[in-house]
């Protein structure tokens, strides 16, 4: 614990033009209690650029206000995409402070209110800040009892918080409030990132369920996001797009859409938009440019990927490594060889990226909807060649993300207009630029080389998984011979034709399908029913208590695979979560459709903050989990992307969505775990094994649409 | 051309000199500043922009203002009556049937214009009503137990 600058007053310094200042940022704050805490120290600090030493201190990534009229506030980069922790985080402080839920506000994504952050993202936001923020919070009530108990004259160790009110314990009517603490002072602490041991059972928020705290705003439609953000002399964009990715401009007539009164184009260099007051007149003008392009594109298209991937140029690296394999498989009673593919995939949140730039006395201001507000503000300084003290990214309410808001163009590109304008642009892209311009869930290869003994006992497992990424290839089952293998894009010879990204449980939902679909076929081989065979073949505690749980709530009844009656069973691991699920479906023989009519999903993560909160978080991962199953799939040439809107692109809707039935294992004296991404992870596996125990045949690459379902039973 | 074009928003008669063949979502977003209709996709796949057009359920990106002209229209910022939230929305809060909350308003729209149209949906109706509003969120389960818990409030409990 360090303490700076104890009971100062805060100096008048001005706010200077060349950015905020530390004092000006207190004083646009207000006087008060001010601790700051570390959420991110291993994790995001490494990678924080040098040049973000900022107007906050750069050493610490949040903290806590206590401000004079006795409201907390946390300010923290992280953003409320839907996840919900505008929700968890509040309660966490609530809880720790002893002060009503009511009294608590998040500020988010600001950066120049926030101390730095690397973006929300790896459901890190439970697991890593809300330790270190209790602790905070913690240390805040510290100081406010300290300073009460000198007001007093009475010992710290005889009061007590209720509600924000500091007592007496022997004389209740001797008390003070938080906000009369604060009142005209201004302390600033400095917690070290040491989280204090906590009795979880004496929780009055945490481990409760809470409503969402922003679901009046949202039902109303009063929540703003960043297309509702109004300016005066706002105008709309629109910007010309190359047909396919890789295609250059050659010329562009724009005589067309100049004709359109109201409507005014702006060009630098191959950069060319259109800007209107009026949103139509803007789709209408840029349609109307003539524009004609050169083409240099990668030939390969989605069904020559996964030869193009076996045999480009990579990178390779041994992730892990036990035992020796050649031994392993001279052990084995037989050796399975399986090939796995898995294609790219659109986030294709609701709201489209959206960004509002405008310039304030030489500032430029974005609002945006971004999972990474550090990051686009990086990424303006950077394009554009302004100071960073010179812009602001400020993150309303975001419209879904999953990943594909860690990526920001919209958002550079607003500013560039701004720049080049005067206006305030507004850039909401259309469904087609949203198609386009995704930072796509990458498609891989996966291969095994696996095999067990005559006992069921797997004795080998070798696995590579090519571009499509590491997380989610640990082997998780107890294999004496094992090695894991990555094969990723060199800087020199790409192989994606088109941005990659993370996509929610980045690349796990392609390892656990591979993972997964593998053991069902060898435990198959063996003649051991799939949950006996994992049983047998893992050491893991939490898996295996994941798996009893979800075959106990299943009803699962044992048999050897293929049994007729559809069910599969996969478990996983993700974001420090243990889960492992079950599926009954129906195959459609004939048409080669498939129903998916009951999932179960048990999960181990540790304390659960809110279990109403982690339960939506669940049923939402399983339910998009179907999409990227049965449908969800970017066809290409080239770099033309054939997937540009909702007609071909298929997401899961009501129709589809199996029963549900989920339940969190009780963990509460565990240290709480990522919740919005593990429940995903094992829904292609589940389906992929189902489909295998209704019909015996064996789908390898996603998703499992009619045509890949017919020509698996074909084979049959 | 401009003309006059007149309808009923949210109960207010509403008089407007626009061209008539301007988009509906971006006249109530721009011209009367009800932001609560969101754009989703723009060529009506996905509802996050709809509105009740004489009770029923219309894509606003998808008609222009002349088309409602003389009609009687209500966005999600008309459900809300004197500070009391109509049943669909707080059915949605009770059952914590949203996320993000992007696709809510045009969501609580649909289900508003459903249940107008049939008091009494069964499981399967309610499906069908909501199949081509999407959730990328993925609350689908929670928003299906919402209307029937909305449904039930506005028949008076029975």
């Amino acid at each position: 614990m360090k303490e700076k600058e104890s009971y100062t007053s805060v100096s008048s310094g001005k706010t200077e033009r060349s950015g905020m200042k530390r004092r000006s940022f207190v004083q646009l704050l207000g006087g008060g209690i001010f601790i700051f805490f570390t959420p991110w120290r291993s994790l995001d600090l490494l990678a924080a650029p040098a040049e973000q030493a900022r107007s906050l201190p750069k050493d610490y990534n949040a903290f806590l206000h206590i401000a004079e009229d006795g409201t907390v506030t946390c300010y923290t980069g992280k953003i409320e995409m839907g996840q919900g922790i505008i929700t968890s985080l509040a309660m966490e402080m609530a809880e720790e402070l002893n002060v009503p839920f009511e009294k608590v506000k998040m500020v988010m994504g600001d950066t120049d209110l926030c101390p730095y952050d690397q973006g929300t993202w790896g459901s890190m936001s439970t697991r890593s800040f809300g330790p270190r923020m209790r602790a905070a919070a913690a240390e805040a009530r510290g100081v406010l009892v300290g300073m009460a108990s000198a007001q007093m004259g009475v010992p710290a160790s005889q009061l007590e918080v209720r509600d924000g009110i500091i007592l007496d314990t022997k004389n209740p009517k001797n008390k003070v409030t938080y906000g009369q603490l604060a009142k005209g002072k201004k302390i600033e602490k400095f917690l070290d990132d040491k989280p204090v041991p906590e009795d979880f059972s004496k929780f009055t928020y945490v481990g409760k369920s809470l409503k969402r705290s922003d679901a009046y705003l949202k039902v109303t439609g009063k929540a703003k996001y960043c297309g509702d953000m109004r300016l005066p002399g706002m105008v709309y964009a629109r910007i010309l797009r190359p047909p396919s990715h890789g295609a250059k401009l050659i010329s562009a007539d724009v005589s067309g859409a100049e004709k359109i009164a109201g409507v005014s184009v702006v060009r630098d260099g191959d950069f060319i938009a259109v800007i209107s007051g009026n949103h139509d007149e803007a789709d209408e003008a840029i349609v109307k440019i003539k524009a004609d392009y050169s083409f240099d594109e990668m030939k390969v298209s989605d069904k020559t990927l996964p030869e193009f991937m076996l045999k480009a140029d990579s990178r390779v690296n041994v992730v892990r490594t036990s035992g020796d394999l050649e031994a392993g498989r001279q052990l084995c009673d037989k050796v399975i060889e399986s090939e796995y593919h898995d294609p790219y995939l659109a986030h294709a949140s609701i709201e489209p990226h959206t960004a509002l730039a405008y310039l304030d006395n030489g500032k430029m201001i974005v609002y945006a909807a971004t999972q990474a507000p550090f990051g686009l503000q990086d990424g303006i300084v950077r394009e554009l060649g302004l100071a960073r003290e010179n812009v602001r990214v400020i993150t309303p309410f975001v419209g879904g993300g999953f990943g594909g808001k860690g990526a920001y163009q919209q958002g550079i590109e607003a500013a560039r207009l701004a720049k080049l304008t005067g206006k305030p642009v507004m850039l909401a892209w259309t469904r087609d630029e949203e198609f386009f311009y995704d930072t796509f869930h990458p498609a891989g290869v996966v291969k095994i080389n696996s095999g067990s003994d005559k006992s069921g006992k797997i004795q080998m497992w070798d696995y590579h998984v090519y571009f499509s990424g590491t997380r989610g290839s640990d082997t998780i089952y107890d294999i004496p011979n094992a090695k894991t293998t990555s094969y990723s894009e060199k800087d020199t010879s790409p192989v994606h034709p088109f941005g990659t990204g993370a996509w929610r449980a980045p690349n796990n939902n392609t390892n656990t399908f591979a993972r997964e679909s593998q053991i069902d076929i060898m435990a198959s081989a063996a003649g051991i029913d799939p949950l006996e065979f994992r049983l047998k073949n893992l050491k893991d505690e939490k898996m295996i208590a994941c798996l009893k749980a979800v075959a106990e709530k299943f009803g699962y009844i044992a048999g050897k695979s293929p049994s007729g009656s559809g069910i599969g069973v996969a478990c996983g691991t993700d974001a420090g979560t243990w889960v492992a699920h079950m599926a009954e479906i129906k195959v459609d023989k004939v048409t080669g459709k498939i129903k998916v009519l009951r999932i179960a999903c048990a999960q181990d993560m540790g304390l659960c903050v809110n279990p109403e909160g982690a339960l939506m978080q669940m049923e939402g991962c399983i339910t998009m989990g179907l999409g990227y199953t049965l449908t969800e799939e970017i066809h290409f040439e080239g770099g033309n992307i054939q997937d540009r809107g909702f007609d071909s692109y298929d997401i899961p809707k009501f129709s589809w969505v199996p029963k549900l039935d989920c339940i969190i294992l009780d963990r509460s004296d565990k240290a709480p775990q990522g919740g919005g991404e593990p429940a995903i992870i094992a829904i292609g596996a589940i389906v992929a094994n189902a489909i295998y125990d209704a019909t015996g045949a064996r789908l390898y690459t996603m998703p499992f649409t009619p045509e890949r379902v017919l020509e698996a039973l074909k084979k049959v | 051309m401009e003309e006059t074009i007149r309808f009923s928003l949210n109960g207010k008669k509403t008089e407007l000199r626009i061209d008539p063949s301007q988009t509906l979502l971006w006249v109530l977003r721009n011209n009367l500043g009800l932001t609560g209709t969101k754009f989703g996709c723009g060529t009506g796949f996905c509802g996050a922009c709809t509105i009740l057009v004489n009770n029923e359920p219309v894509r606003s990106c998808s008609i222009s203002v002349g088309d409602v002209a003389g009609k009687k229209i209500v966005t999600i910022e008309g459900l809300e009556k004197k500070g009391k939230l109509h049943p669909v929305q707080k059915a949605f809060i009770e059952h914590d049937a949203l996320q993000c909350g992007y696709c809510t308003p045009g969501m609580i729209m649909t289900v508003t214009g459903l249940l107008i149209k049939n008091p009494s949906p069964t499981h399967q109706e309610i499906i069908d009503g909501l199949e081509n509003s999407y959730c990328r969120c993925s609350a689908h389960v929670r928003i299906i137990e919402a209307v029937k818990t909305a449904a039930l409030e506005m028949r008076g409990g029975k």
